[in-house]
């Protein structure tokens, strides 16, 4: 057995991991059982100061870990400057941590803070520990409110078809989806093709006066032009990740995303809100498949990529979790561990954030898998998922989750959508009071009225 | 049927199953739209239809990649064949390690030199090298593999193009082509392979493009044809795709993001003859 203590903080954190295929595949997971635990025995006992001192990726190299340190705020960290990790995870399950007393601790921890305390956490702790924070976003509506579950509608077609893309958006307002975004995800990047998609999204949203936003997920010098060119831009997606080198692999910088951000703030078209224009993107895994994790395991570098997401107030955030495949998150226990970790770590550094819980058909996971994690993450109030017709993505080739799934996790949660958003199902027909689904009927107005848009 | 009271002769009570009134919107799309419900569930018709649809994916993954049988019927049509194997042991390692998949084995690299060595002649101073995996879907190689690999060297043959045997890998990534490359040495590597199976497409092959392909090389530098199958892009249509490919890349010494498919409708397969060649 090694001497823990004497170990580099990050080859510590990797050993101390819950045990996922991306870390064996990077060769930085622990040896085997006994070293795991051994490794997170020696965690719980490592004092939080040790990661303000202790660079994972080298701070001259990367403009990752010179945000996370210099935007450290030492007096928000005040309280908990002399605990240990494992007084962290203690301390955020105790009665005394409460939605104002974390809000308040937030800009105090490191995404690697949070990742120690996340990997000394079973499944209920980062359930429970993540269901007392709220994290309100603004828009055209309002996110993340207590109570409330918000859905993203996908309503992507393997030719960008916009018969096809409008037809499984009006499928997922029907059935109450659609409350966080309608974000597609367009397969042709040319210019024309995503003007196309941008601003039939935005004629259906101001036609039928649904208090929500739409997303064409295209990367940030695309939404850049279409800025330039006048379109109706609501929000600025991008994929992000934990170090400056990987974000390089998805063509960004810290630079070029203030620069995004400011274009579509400069258009304002937020009604409720402002200030949130973002929609950020992550998953484990990408680091290590562009070759840019520098020996960090895979949820630790995953957590520093919200360190880069927070700096954008974004109105959205959602992990991607067993998407890459089998290499990086095995089975469906990896995919519900990694769900958790990741909703733990967003909401624990502020950030809005939702999930697409998917898997692959390589992947050994199905349906049982994505219930148990939906019904664990509507537990610990993931501000949104994403809603597929039949969770079958026909372009992006993948499952996730669908519209029924959100209709089934408001049911027994009692949770309803957004509130502006609820007030438009409730005056459409498609909600009622209470937020059930009523019996669908064509006097829907949205379905009487469906003329004229993409040429329907 | 469960989630109708039509043809079971029996009446049921309404309220369990309902239906939505937007049928006409699938029209446009393959989606699985207008599902209807039972309460907020899925009926149970639409999820044992999914359930069916993810089995075969499933099946096709697990599938076995029976390479014999791609020998022999690359035999059948005088086309020479060498087998060769990634470093993955078995298939759980393969989808864990892509890593391995990339990589020949020992023994097989061993091989593959001493074929080069044995027969010059039919790998000396290759231009098209085709290269067969089984991927994520072996039901895909089986099933699409032999016939675009004949039609594209029987087309590479008559534009006159020499064509080394056909290197069949089992457990083989995209990139374990690069590896075979760096000792056959072709100017243009094809590697058909069995794609990720999607829910409706279990079936899937896809074609990799690489001029100059060597172990390491970025991947950024590959042209890809996807989704070739009976019900998606069809044989023919992909042969004619990289016929188009393979003569673009000759012509510009390049795959990649710098080589825009633009092909015309009307496009012909090697019309000139050996005239895109750059000269000697």
């Amino acid at each position: 057995m090694p001497n823990y203590n004497k170990l580099p903080l990050k080859t510590l954190l990797a050993k101390a991991s819950p045990l996922r295929s991306g870390d064996v595949l990077g060769g930085v997971a622990a040896d085997n059982a006994e070293d795991r635990v051994r490794a997170q025995m020696a965690l719980a006992e490592t004092p939080l100061s040790r990661f303000l001192e202790e660079e994972l990726v080298a701070y001259k190299e990367d403009e990752v870990t010179r945000l996370i340190l210099d935007s450290h705020d030492a007096q928000a960290f005040g309280p908990v400057k002399s605990f240990t990790v494992g007084e962290l995870r203690d301390y955020l399950l105790s009665e005394r941590a409460d939605s104002r007393s974390i809000a308040s601790l937030s800009p105090g921890l490191t995404p690697e803070m949070a990742a120690a305390a996340s990997k000394l956490m079973r499944a209920q702790d980062l359930i429970l520990a993540a269901s007392k924070i709220t994290v309100v976003t603004r828009f055209r509506d309002t996110i993340g409110l207590p109570g409330r579950f918000s859905s993203r509608i996908q309503p992507n077609h393997p030719v960008d078809d916009l018969k096809g893309i409008l037809a499984s958006a009006l499928d997922g307002l029907f059935y109450g989806s659609g409350d966080a975004v309608i974000g597609v995800n367009p397969v042709s990047g040319s210019l024309e093709n995503l003007l196309k998609i941008n601003s039939l999204m935005a004629e259906l949203i101001e036609r039928y006066e649904i208090p929500t936003q739409s997303c064409v997920l295209t990367h940030v010098t695309d939404t850049l032009e279409l800025v330039r060119r006048g379109a109706p831009v609501d929000l600025c997606f991008q994929s992000i990740a934990g170090t400056e080198k990987a974000n390089r692999g998805f063509g960004v910088s810290l630079s070029l995303l203030r620069e995004a951000k400011d274009a579509v703030l400069s258009l304002g078209r937020g009604t409720v809100g402002k200030e949130n224009v973002m929609y950020f993107e992550t998953g484990q895994g990408s680091a290590l498949s562009s070759d840019a994790s520098f020996g960090i395991d895979q949820q630790t570098v995953e957590a520093r990529a919200y360190a880069v997401a927070r700096r954008f107030k974004p109105f959205l955030v959602n992990s991607v979790v067993g998407f890459i495949g089998p290499e990086y998150l095995a089975d469906g226990k990896q995919i519900i561990r990694a769900s958790l970790e990741d909703h733990f770590c967003g909401k624990l550094l502020g950030l809005p954030m939702g999930l697409d819980l998917c898997y692959t058909n390589h992947i050994t996971a199905d349906q049982d898998d994505m219930d148990v994690a939906l019904t664990a993450l509507g537990a610990a109030g993931c501000t949104y998922v994403m809603g597929v017709p039949g969770a079958d993505d026909i372009m992006l080739n993948y499952q996730s989750t669908s519209y029924h799934d959100v209709a089934y996790l408001r049911k027994i949660t009692g949770k309803l959508p957004a509130p502006e958003f609820q007030e438009w199902l409730v005056k459409m027909g498609i909600h009622d009071e209470s937020g059930a689904l009523l019996k669908p009927s064509v006097k829907i107005p949205l379905l009487a009225g469906g003329g004229g848009l993409a040429g329907f | 049927m469960i989630d109708s009271d039509k043809g079971n002769g029996r009446d049921r009570p309404e309220g369990y199953f309902s239906p939505d009134p937007w049928g006409w919107l699938k029209e446009h799309t393959d989606a699985r739209i207008g599902l209807g419900r039972s309460g907020v569930s899925l009926p149970l018709k639409e999820q044992l239809k999914f359930n069916l649809d993810h089995a075969r994916a499933k099946d096709a993954v697990a599938l076995a990649f029976d390479h014999s049988r791609i020998l022999e019927d690359l035999e059948k049509l005088s086309i020479p064949a060498l087998h060769l194997q990634s470093r993955a042991a078995d298939k759980n390692e393969y989808l864990t390690r892509p890593d391995l998949g990339r990589r020949l084995a020992p023994e097989s690299l061993e091989l593959l030199k001493e074929r080069v060595k044995k027969d010059p002649e039919l790998f000396r101073d290759r231009d098209v090298l085709v290269v067969v995996c089984d991927g994520l879907s072996a039901l895909a190689a089986h099933s699409s593999a032999v016939k675009v690999a004949s039609g594209f060297l029987d087309l590479a043959r008559l534009g006159g193009l020499k064509c080394a045997p056909v290197a069949v890998v089992s457990l083989g990534r995209v990139a374990v082509a690069d590896e075979v490359n760096d000792h056959v040495k072709a100017k243009l590597v094809v590697n058909l392979i069995g794609e990720r199976p999607g829910l409706s497409s279990p079936d899937s092959l896809g074609a990799y493009v690489t001029y100059g392909a060597y172990r390491g090389i970025m991947e950024e530098s590959r042209n890809c044809v996807s989704n070739i199958r009976p019900a998606g892009l069809k044989t023919e249509e992909a042969v004619r795709k990289l016929a188009y490919l393979a003569q673009k890349a000759f012509a510009l010494k390049l795959t990649g993001t710098r080589l825009k498919d633009d092909m015309p409708e009307n496009y012909l397969p090697f019309e000139e003859g050996l005239s895109f060649l750059p000269a000697k």
